[in-house]
């Protein structure tokens, strides 16, 4: 999802979802939905303070405390809450699973709200349309975008509130509000005579909203910029936390579900009679499961008692209508298709590559690869009459919650999402077809349907999530590269053949052009000027894919940069000064990215000790450079990774800690593609790993030493969940090749 | 109906004897912070103190539990364990989670460790790897759990 959000146009088919959406949750009002309920919960009482709950009655009687010149996304109310205690509560319009969103948002708003930090609190959002991406347009966690996308929104809804308080004040004290100032959650009037948000917050939020506000400078800041400790971070190391999974509703039952072995397939028969005798048993459901197959949903008092039932299920599957999907066989077909014609992303004249003095040719072959979040999927679903809510991990919210309607047979406007905090995702949550939340909704209407009126989880084991697709795809690379002795690089002929993640989806229209999926060729020629020709092939096959953290550039940086690495060998050349010849005079960030992280490591200057090589790779994803200099050893021909020092250019940085956090994880990330193990394989169709013991991860044993450092910049901050990932692996090849001499051009590294 | 032994309290739990502690603690109980992650002992999401040794709740039955102690994040954390309480801080003080959904295993991984020590000695950072092997974090927040599990040591010295 390297979006361009300069050139970012939503497609109609989406535009007519969201509006729909818009229409149908009352957005006008620019209330979450959630306050209605909350409302009603409360017996319609107002308690005083910000609390949504309480206000929505009198404030859309009012017609205040909003703005008709403003849209959802722009109306504090929805996104502030100041309880009398001067607690201030920041809604996310974003989920976060664990790249810091929860704590960088509220840092944002918190700043131009001139908040007391300590006060700070944050919950997430909803399916409400207020909580959409406001570059994107639709409820989205992705493409890195959270703070690049909403950091000029979140300083205006703090400045929009602050502004009211200070009105507020400047009524009560009967002053000109303009000579009033603000700090730490006080407002400072006349003689030094202070009240505080929370004193201010009732009447504040009943004035009108004001659309013109005036931004902090940012060398006021005081909040952005500090390296500041997660807001859960108590809440994460104590048990405290509560996930999706930890959703506990009055009568839940939870429902695990027995798939196909092969992606699609049918039931032939089900024997169901010992499942069903299975103690805290409630019933053994026939449901539809993604790509057209059939389920079997055990219905339990908890996970055990379901989890056996299904063990305990007989069933017999009829594969005959699905292709059965074979790694071997697949690779024999992915090599064939590189040399059929295909559309081509660059066409670059590639003439000169005969007679290239120097010429290298490379196969490259990169394996499906699970998300494996820590948190198993999960889905809860509580249907009450015509309406619905779904308590889920989600990093698309909105269209999740458009599917449920669609499978509840509810209108749009009566489901509503309560996003969850997530144990980890990389994308798995991202899903155009909201497959475990379709899934877990047929599993709830099945269970209505059958008398259970009760709230159900669908929860997924780890053999479930690890067998249940949705895989970063497979891909093969071919390159034929022609250079001279200087490593002027002549011509570059590259096919990708790889299934597209976008064909078949909403994001279709937007992401794949002429027969080209955006996300499969994403980072490949950049930064260097290159005449290349690239074609692209997306073979269609009964496997599901997604994108993985960083996406395409999971596989084409590793082959952009071994290759830029192994030209720079070959000729002689130092690989960094190399880079930066190649690079000349433009991409400023790249250069000061890699040349930071050369300054910091030492690298060029600082001897490394014996059996040790230094390894770089620099690549741009999601509008951020990270560039790595690594150090390794090979041992008894197992690689090792020792060192990593990274440098970043993501613009501003909003907290320098978390900055570190996503380069230090989303290295381990790009750490774990290299690892014997990490691959997912399929054999007759059918997924062969199935848990951590043969789908490997690394462990604390496999982590390098990892120092972060970022690029100074005064410009509008960029992302950092995925860009840490990309460079790594090719940084560690490249080191590996400088000790051996070979080039490593498969993923996962093999077995010594 | 078997009655467990957690966190100080005698708890009556209606499932079979066969059931993992961790059904009991996370549907039975409502005690959700130690979490489910693979159900076959490889990632150490599921840890908990058995008599203070740290075991895997996901594979070990609720009848291997009779007439031992059974110890969960949400007590190792509370305040009166001197080393979970170190560890806690320590985890809060170095920023370490991230999703955080596998940080009660580590913490009760880590508190386990630490408890094993000889009063006052400092763990090498192999010791601390070779201790939290057994934990996975799919984040990567490896190097702040080790700087923690070192700092928990510290101040406990």
């Amino acid at each position: 999802m390297n979006f361009d959000p300069t050139t970012f146009e939503l497609p109609r088919h989406l535009q007519g979802l969201i509006g729909a959406e818009r229409a149908a949750t009352g957005v006008a009002e620019g209330l979450p939905r959630r306050s209605f309920l909350k409302l009603s919960a409360m017996g319609g009482v107002a308690i005083g303070g910000f609390a949504l709950g309480a206000f929505p009655l009198a404030v859309q009687a009012q017609g205040a405390a909003k703005s008709a010149g403003l849209k959802p996304e722009q109306q504090p109310l929805a996104f502030v809450q100041i309880d009398k205690a001067g607690i201030v509560t920041v809604t996310i319009n974003r989920l976060d699973f664990g790249q810091g969103v929860q704590t960088a948002l509220p840092m944002i708003l918190a700043e131009e709200l001139d908040a007391d930090w300590s006060k700070v609190r944050s919950v997430h959002g909803s399916n409400h349309p207020a909580y959409v991406d406001p570059v994107f347009g639709m409820h989205l966690t992705g493409g890195s975008g959270s703070i690049a996308h909403s950091y000029t929104q979140y300083r205006e809804l703090g400045a929009r509130t602050r502004a009211m308080l200070v009105q507020a004040a400047a009524a009560q004290w009967q002053v000109d509000p303009a000579g009033l100032r603000t700090r730490n959650g006080v407002v400072i009037g006349p003689g030094g005579k202070q009240l505080g948000y929370g004193a201010l917050a009732e009447a504040a939020m009943k004035l009108p909203v004001p659309e013109a506000v005036t931004l902090k400078d940012p060398k006021d800041f005081r909040l952005i910029g500090q390296a500041t400790n997660r807001i859960d971070a108590k809440a994460k190391s104590s048990g405290q936390q509560s996930y999706g999974i930890d959703m506990r509703l009055p009568g839940m039952l939870t429902a695990v579900v027995a798939r196909p072995p092969v992606f699609g397939a049918k039931l032939k028969s089900v024997d169901d009679s010992a499942a069903k005798a299975i103690k805290g048993v409630k019933a053994v459901l026939r449901v539809p499961v993604d790509r057209g197959g059939d389920g079997v949903a055990v219905i339990a008092d908890g996970y055990w008692a379901a989890k056996l039932g299904r063990d305990a299920l007989k069933l017999d599957w009829d594969s005959s209508g699905v292709d059965k999907v074979d790694s071997a066989r697949q690779l024999a077909l992915y090599r064939d298709l590189t040399t059929k014609p295909g559309p081509r992303k660059y066409d670059a004249d590639v003439s000169k590559l005969a007679d290239a003095p120097q010429q290298i040719s490379a196969e490259f072959v990169f394996p499906y690869l699970a998300h494996a979040p820590m948190e198993p999927l999960n889905c809860t679903v509580r249907i009450s009459g015509d309406k619905a809510e779904l308590w889920v991990g989600s990093q698309m919210p909105g269209l999740d919650g458009l599917a449920a309607s669609k499978v509840l047979g509810l209108p749009p406007q009566n489901v509503q999402v309560h996003v969850q905090m997530a144990g980890g995702g990389f994308g798995r949550r991202a899903i155009a077809t909201s497959d475990y939340v379709v899934e877990a909704c047929q599993v709830a209407k099945a269970a209505l349907t059958a008398g259970l009126s009760a709230p159900v989880r669908t929860l997924w084991s780890r053999e479930d999530d690890i067998k249940g697709g949705y895989y970063r795809p497979m891909h093969l690379h071919t390159a034929k590269i022609g250079f001279d002795s200087q490593g002027r690089i002549t011509a570059w002929d590259h096919v990708i053949v790889g299934q597209s993640i976008l064909g078949g989806t909403p994001f279709e229209p937007m992401m794949v052009k002429d027969g080209i999926d955006t996300t499969a060729v994403e980072g490949m020629r950049e930064p260097y000027a290159i005449p290349m020709r690239l074609t692209v092939q997306h073979p269609k096959l009964n496997v599901p894919v997604l994108w993985w953290r960083s996406v395409g550039s999971t596989h084409t940086a590793f082959v952009m940069e071994t290759l830029i690495d192994e030209i720079a060998r070959a000729t002689k050349q130092d690989p960094v000064a190399y880079r930066m010849a190649l690079m000349g005079d433009k991409h400023p960030r790249h250069k000061a990215a890699l040349q930071l992280a050369v300054d910091k490591s030492g690298y060029g200057k600082q001897a490394l000790p014996a059996g040790r090589a230094w390894g770089v790779a620099v690549h741009e994803s999601f509008n951020t450079v990270v560039a790595y200099v690594v150090e390794a050893s090979v041992k008894d021909g197992v690689p090792t990774l020792h060192r990593v020092t990274a440098g970043v250019h993501c613009n501003r940085v909003i907290n320098p800690r978390s900055v570190e956090a996503q380069v230090q994880g989303a290295a381990l990330m790009g750490l774990s593609m290299c690892l014997p193990g990490a691959a997912i394989t399929l054999k007759d169709g059918v997924v062969e790993q199935g848990n951590f013991g043969d789908f490997v991860v690394p462990r604390i044993t496999d982590m390098p030493q990892i120092a972060v450092h970022t690029v100074p910049s005064a410009d509008a901050p960029t992302g950092m969940g995925e860009p840490g990932l990309p460079p790594l692996a090719p940084a560690f090849a490249n080191a590996v090749a400088a000790l051996t001499g070979k080039p490593l051009r498969e993923l996962p590294f093999k077995r010594a | 109906m078997s009655t467990l032994h957690i966190n100080g309290q005698n708890r009556q739990v209606d499932v079979d004897p066969a059931t993992p502690i961790l059904w009991a603690l996370r549907d039975t109980l409502g005690l959700t912070g130690t979490k489910f992650g693979c159900g076959a002992a490889l990632c150490g999401a599921c840890t908990v103190h058995l008599n203070g040794q740290a075991v895997r709740s996901c594979v070990t039955p609720v009848s291997a539990a009779a007439g031992q102690k059974i110890t969960t994040i949400e007590a190792v954390t509370a305040g009166s364990d001197k080393v979970g309480k170190a560890v806690h801080e320590a985890w809060v003080r170095h920023d370490v989670a991230q999703c955080g959904y596998c940080q009660s295993g580590q913490i009760m991984s880590a508190t386990a460790f630490l408890k094993t020590l000889p009063r006052g000695k400092q763990p090498t950072e192999a010791e601390i790897d070779a201790a939290m092997a057994g934990n996975i974090c799919r984040c990567g927040t490896y190097a702040r759990i080790r700087a923690a599990v070192a700092d928990a040591a510290k101040t406990l010295a």
